[in-house]
């Protein structure tokens, strides 16, 4: 089979409010880097198509991709397409426009600015239907905070367990320049902060953040000419739970193991416990790292709080970068997770480097409580 | 959002913006017998999957499991159920339906396998107990929503 190539990624620093910068100029600021690491032009020998990732509540306009197609080289005639899901979808759909044959290099940029609306819980709000669901005040964080009690009570995930995920989470933080919130914890901080969404408390919670990445995909034949050292994607996988909170199994993370599953089989991995030894999961909330490492099968069901209790991160080196505990933007958590295991795996991470890692996944999800779940493996 | 006020801010713009983007939305035809029942007759009515026998409230036109069309196979449930999962939301914002700290619950009405996420009130957030019989209490205003069921609250047994 073809191989597709990811040449190059930025990201830029996130913070809680980057209110002083257009997400436009942070753009920019992402293709001068990624034209920087590999030459890379728009044209006939190049760049023919982009790809970019955004949110039209976020950016508060419709079409919110218009708004940035001179920043990401496509406002001069050439193809764009938007992923409006989280951004590691982007991924995949770039595979598919270069395995395809339709394009041989694939620029792709994503941004989020949680902090431009008022409220990112109003705009989760917006996802639900309004019969139903948005008049009861339902948002991502309560459905998270339903589904935290359903796994949590079904996997004996302890208080302990979660202060520990998010204690190592600002640990590593502190040693990622691009990470948002490295304020050190004690566990004692975690487990009495304020109760958010029982029983999420508020250190459980990821700050909001602003944030953009970028990428430069490539064919096998054409990555070569962009870097000396292509990582390449291997496995990639998504797959979709109910919309109805009313009619999922809340407690198991179904959907992802599907799309796990998917990703494996593309990646040839038939035994991931063995495979895998680096992950990035996206965990906007403390109680879903454990359950989507379940979901990765990197543990059995139910296993996830031994998971965090005997050294399964540091075994697995489970978000080396922070994670979204210490602050990703929404739309593109996993996008992020991707450039993060890109660096790993050319062992540019710096002071947060792994060491000996050659096959990364990373997960992300949109929805409330999980419900679209993404992976992609990527290898050296 | 913040308000911005350092000395950076002398050289920027930056203006509020608030989208107010009048709209309808249709309930469906399955979604608009749930509603008018409920409103009209404080009934509330699930439909039943013939195949796999799953009862949806609310209402599906196909079954998610099976895809079996299942909208004209309506049957009427009771007023009670069991509160089988919760959350106390704590947090305060503009879109939330009451003032915090309030139980948003998970119920299963008797007689269905999907649960139904709504309020629960009249009890203690602290007392709340998964496995708890509730029933409804219906609003005395109709909203054309889920909301002409006010809340659910502890049947006391």
């Amino acid at each position: 089979m073809k191989r597709v190539a990811i040449c190059a990624a930025a990201q830029h620093e996130i913070k809680s409010n980057i209110w002083h910068k257009r997400f436009q100029d942070m753009l920019m600021d992402l293709l001068e880097d990624v034209q920087g690491q590999t030459g890379f032009t728009f044209g006939d020998n190049g760049v023919k198509n982009v790809l970019t990732c955004s949110d039209d509540f976020f950016d508060a306009r419709t079409i919110s991709d218009n708004a940035i197609n001179d920043v990401v080289g496509a406002g001069n005639y050439r193809g764009e397409q938007k992923m409006a899901q989280e951004g590691l979808n982007g991924i995949g759909y770039a595979m598919a426009c270069i395995l395809s044959g339709h394009d041989d290099v694939i620029y792709f940029a994503g941004h989020c600015k949680e902090s431009s609306s008022a409220s990112r819980n109003q705009i989760s709000n917006m996802a639900y239907d309004p019969f139903y669901c948005r008049c009861l005040g339902l948002d991502y964080l309560s459905a998270a905070g339903l589904q935290a009690r359903a796994y949590m009570e079904k996997a004996a995930v302890t208080e302990e367990q979660l202060a520990k995920v998010v204690v190592r989470a600002r640990q590593w933080a502190s040693r990622n320049e691009y990470a948002n919130e490295k304020t050190q914890l004690h566990p004692g901080d975690v487990m009495y902060s304020s109760v958010l969404c029982d029983p999420i408390r508020t250190l459980h919670a990821y700050p909001v953040s602003d944030g953009a990445v970028a990428l430069l995909l490539a064919s096998e034949e054409k990555a070569y000419e962009y870097t000396d050292q292509p990582i390449w994607i291997t496995g990639f996988g998504n797959c979709m739970d109910g919309y109805d909170l009313g009619t999922r199994d809340l407690a198991s993370s179904n959907a992802l193991k599907k799309a796990a599953n998917q990703a494996y089989k593309m990646a040839g991995i038939k035994q991931p416990k063995k495979s895998v030894n680096l992950v990035e999961v996206m965990d906007c909330y403390a109680y879903q790292q454990p359950m989507w490492i379940e979901g990765l099968g990197l543990c059995d069901e139910r296993e996830g709080g031994r998971f965090i209790d005997e050294y399964g991160p540091a075994k697995y080196n489970v978000n080396l970068s922070g994670g979204m505990l210490a602050g990703r933007p929404l739309m593109i958590g996993g996008l992020y997770g991707a450039a993060e295991a890109f660096l790993q795996l050319k062992g540019q991470a710096n002071e947060h480097q792994a060491s000996d890692v050659n096959c990364a996944v990373i997960q992300s999800t949109t929805g409330g409580a999980g419900q679209h779940q993404t992976v992609v493996v990527l290898e050296r | 959002m913040k308000t911005v006020t350092n000395e950076i801010s002398k050289a920027c713009s930056v203006i509020p913006g608030k989208m107010a983007l009048p709209n309808q939305y249709f309930a469906g035809r399955v979604g608009s017998r749930f509603i008018i029942s409920l409103r009209d007759s404080k009934k509330i009515l699930g439909v039943k999957c013939p195949k796999c026998k799953t009862v949806y409230v609310p209402p599906m036109e196909c079954c998610q499991k099976d895809m079996t069309k299942i909208d004209e196979n309506w049957v009427e449930l009771g007023d009670t159920g069991v509160l089988v999962n919760y959350t106390v939301v704590n947090y305060r914002d503009a879109h939330l339906p009451r003032k915090t700290p309030y139980i948003l619950g998970m119920i299963q009405m008797d007689g269905a396998e999907a649960t139904l996420v709504h309020l629960v009130e009249g009890v203690d957030p602290q007392n709340v107990k998964i496995g708890m019989r509730v029933k409804v209490v219906f609003a005395g205003k109709t909203t054309n929503t889920i909301l002409d069921i006010d809340h659910f609250e502890p049947i006391e047994e």
